[in-house]
C-alpha cells in the first residue's frame, strides 16, 4: 500500500510538479476554448452554406467531412506537423493542434447541425416562406432554432470528446497537461504527475459537462 | 351575384380591377412523370369564397400550392392582382405576403409564442417596429378569439387553437387572398367548429378565399362557388346548390353522394 501511495500520490512530487501541471492546464484550456469556438462556428457555417448551396458545394464538403471524421486526429496532427514544413509551411505545434482539432470538430458539427436542419418538418419552412420571409430569414428565424435544439446534446458530446483530444498535442510538443505530466514522470520515474494530470482534466471537464446540461435544458421549449 | 361584394378596402385606387383577383390559366404540374394538374382554368373574383373539392389525389392541394409557388408549376399562367405570378422577375416574397396560406398541419413555429408566430413576418417582412408588430399581432389574435393565449406556446394549445393562431399569422399581413389547404382535416371533430367560425368571420369581413376542404356542410353554407376536381382537371363548377343538389356530371354526382353518406 505504501508503495502504491508512493507511486501515485507522492506528496513531495505533488508539491514540486503542481506549477507545471497548472501551466499545462492553462494551455489546455486555451486550446480547448479556441477549438470549441472555431470548430463549432465553422461547422455551423458549413451546414448553413450547405442548406443554401447546391451540389457544387456539397460534394467537396462531403469529401472534407468524411476525411476528417474517418482519419484519427493523431494521424492528422502528425501528418500536418511533420508534413507541411516539406512544402514550405511552418506552423507552430500550438497552431497545428488548434487547426486539426478545429477542422475535426467542424466536420462533426456540420453533420450534426445538418441532421438537425433536415429533421425540422418541411412545413415549417413552407409556412415561413408563405408569409413572405426569404429563404435566409426562414432558415435563421424558423428552421435553425429548431435544428439547434435537436443538435445541442450531440454537439455537447462531440465538443467534450474533441477537447479531450488536446492531449494529442503532447506528441508534437505542445506544453499542455499531458506533456507537462509525462515530462515530470520521466524525470521522477513516478506516476504521481499523471494522476495529477487526470485530476486537472476532471477540474476542467466537470464544469464543461455541467454547462452542456444547462444549455440543453435552456434549449428545450414547452411542448405537449 | 357572387362578385357583388366590394373589393377589399384600402388598396390604392378603389376601382375594381378589370380582371379577377386570381386568374389561373392552363395550369400544369408534373411530379416526375406523373402529371398532377392537366390544364386548370380557374378565376377567383375579389370577395369571393371558392371551395375546391374532389377525391384525394385529384390535385386540389397542388393547385393551391402552385398559386404562391410553394410548388413550381410546369406550365400555364397565374395572375394575381394584375401581376404575373410565374414571371421570372417577380418579387415572390412580396407576392406571398399578400397571399395568406393556412396549412392542414398548422405549421406553427414551436419555439415561439402565439404572438411571436403572428408577428415574425410583420417584423421581418414588413419591417414593423416591435411595438407596432405586437399591436397588430394582438389585433389579429383578437379576431380569432385568442388574445388571451398570446403568450402560450403552440404545444400548450389545442389543435383548433393552433389553427386559429395560424389563421391570425396569415391574416395579420392583411393579404388580398387567403388560401386554405384542408384547414380542419387534422382536427378532432369537436375542434372543427371554432376554426370554421374564424373562417366565417373572415368571410364576413370581405376576404377573398380559396379553400380546399372536405367540410361539405360549410361549403354549402358559405361558398359562392364550388369547384369539383378529379384526376387533375376541373370536372364541374357552380354555386353550391348546383354541385350538391343537381350536379351535371356523373363523376360529381358519384363524389357528392359518396361524401354525403
Amino acid at each position: 500500500m505504501d508503495r502504491f501511495l508512493d507511486s501515485f500520490l507522492n506528496a513531495k512530487l505533488i508539491a514540486a510538479t503542481w506549477p507545471a501541471i497548472l501551466s499545462g492546464l492553462l494551455v489546455t484550456v486555451e486550446i480547448a476554448a479556441l477549438v470549441v469556438v472555431t470548430g463549432l462556428l465553422l461547422g455551423l457555417a458549413l451546414a448553413l452554406l450547405r442548406w443554401r448551396a447546391g451540389r457544387w458545394f456539397t460534394w467537396p464538403l462531403m469529401l472534407f467531412v468524411d476525411l476528417f471524421r474517418a482519419v484519427p486526429p493523431l494521424v492528422l496532427v502528425l501528418l500536418i506537423f511533420f508534413g507541411l514544413p516539406n512544402v514550405g509551411i511552418e506552423l507552430s505545434s500550438f497552431a497545428v493542434l488548434w487547426l486539426v482539432l478545429s477542422l475535426v470538430l467542424a466536420a462533426f458539427a456540420e453533420e450534426i447541425v445538418w441532421a438537425g436542419l433536415i429533421a425540422v418538418k418541411r412545413g415549417q419552412r413552407e409556412a415561413a416562406r408563405s408569409t413572405g420571409l426569404t429563404e435566409t430569414q426562414a432558415l435563421l428565424h424558423v428552421v435553425l432554432p429548431q435544428a439547434l435544439r435537436l443538435a445541442v446534446a450531440p454537439l455537447t458530446n462531440r465538443t467534450i470528446a474533441i477537447t479531450k483530444n488536446t492531449a494529442l498535442g503532447t506528441v508534437i510538443g505542445v506544453p499542455e497537461i499531458i506533456n507537462q505530466a509525462t515530462t515530470a514522470v520521466s524525470f521522477s520515474g513516478n506516476a504521481t504527475p499523471l494522476l495529477m494530470g487526470a485530476f486537472a482534466y476532471l477540474l476542467l471537464f466537470i464544469p464543461v459537462i455541467g454547462l452542456g446540461r444547462l444549455i440543453e435544458s435552456r434549449f428545450a421549449w414547452r411542448r405537449q | 351575384m357572387s362578385t357583388a361584394r366590394e373589393p377589399s378596402a384600402g388598396r390604392a385606387g378603389s376601382l375594381r380591377p378589370p380582371h379577377p383577383l386570381l386568374d389561373v390559366r392552363g395550369l400544369r404540374k408534373s411530379f416526375g412523370t406523373v402529371e398532377v394538374l392537366k390544364g386548370i382554368d380557374l378565376a377567383v373574383s375579389s370577395g369571393e369564397l371558392v371551395f375546391l373539392i374532389g377525391p384525394s389525389g385529384s390535385g386540389k392541394s397542388t393547385l393551391l400550392r402552385c398559386c404562391n409557388r410553394l410548388e413550381e408549376p410546369s406550365g400555364g399562367s397565374i395572375w394575381f392582382d394584375g401581376q404575373e405570378v410565374l414571371a421570372d422577375r417577380i418579387d415572390i416574397n412580396a407576392l406571398r405576403r399578400r397571399m395568406g396560406m393556412v396549412f392542414q398541419s398548422f405549421n406553427l413555429y414551436p419555439h415561439m409564442t402565439a404572438l411571436g408566430n403572428v408577428t415574425l413576418a410583420l417584423r421581418k417582412v414588413l419591417k414593423k417596429p416591435r411595438g407596432e408588430a405586437d399591436r397588430l399581432g394582438m389585433a389579429a389574435l383578437e379576431r380569432v378569439g385568442l388574445a388571451h393565449k398570446a403568450k402560450a406556446y403552440p404545444g400548450e394549445l389545442s389543435g383548433g387553437q393552433q389553427q386559429r393562431v395560424a389563421i391570425a399569422r396569415a391574416s395579420a399581413l392583411e393579404p388580398g387572398l387567403m388560401l386554405f389547404d384542408e384547414p380542419t382535416s387534422a382536427l378532432d371533430p369537436e375542434l372543427v367548429g371554432s376554426v370554421l367560425q374564424a373562417m366565417r368571420d373572415m368571410r364576413a369581413a370581405g376576404m377573398t378565399m380559396l379553400v380546399v376542404s372536405h367540410e361539405m356542410r360549410f361549403a354549402r353554407e358559405a361558398a359562392d362557388r364550388v369547384v369539383f376536381m378529379d384526376g387533375g382537371v376541373i370536372i364541374e363548377q357552380g354555386p353550391p346548390e348546383q354541385i350538391f343538389g343537381s350536379p351535371r356530371q356523373e363523376r360529381t354526382r358519384a363524389f357528392v353522394s359518396e361524401v354525403a353518406r
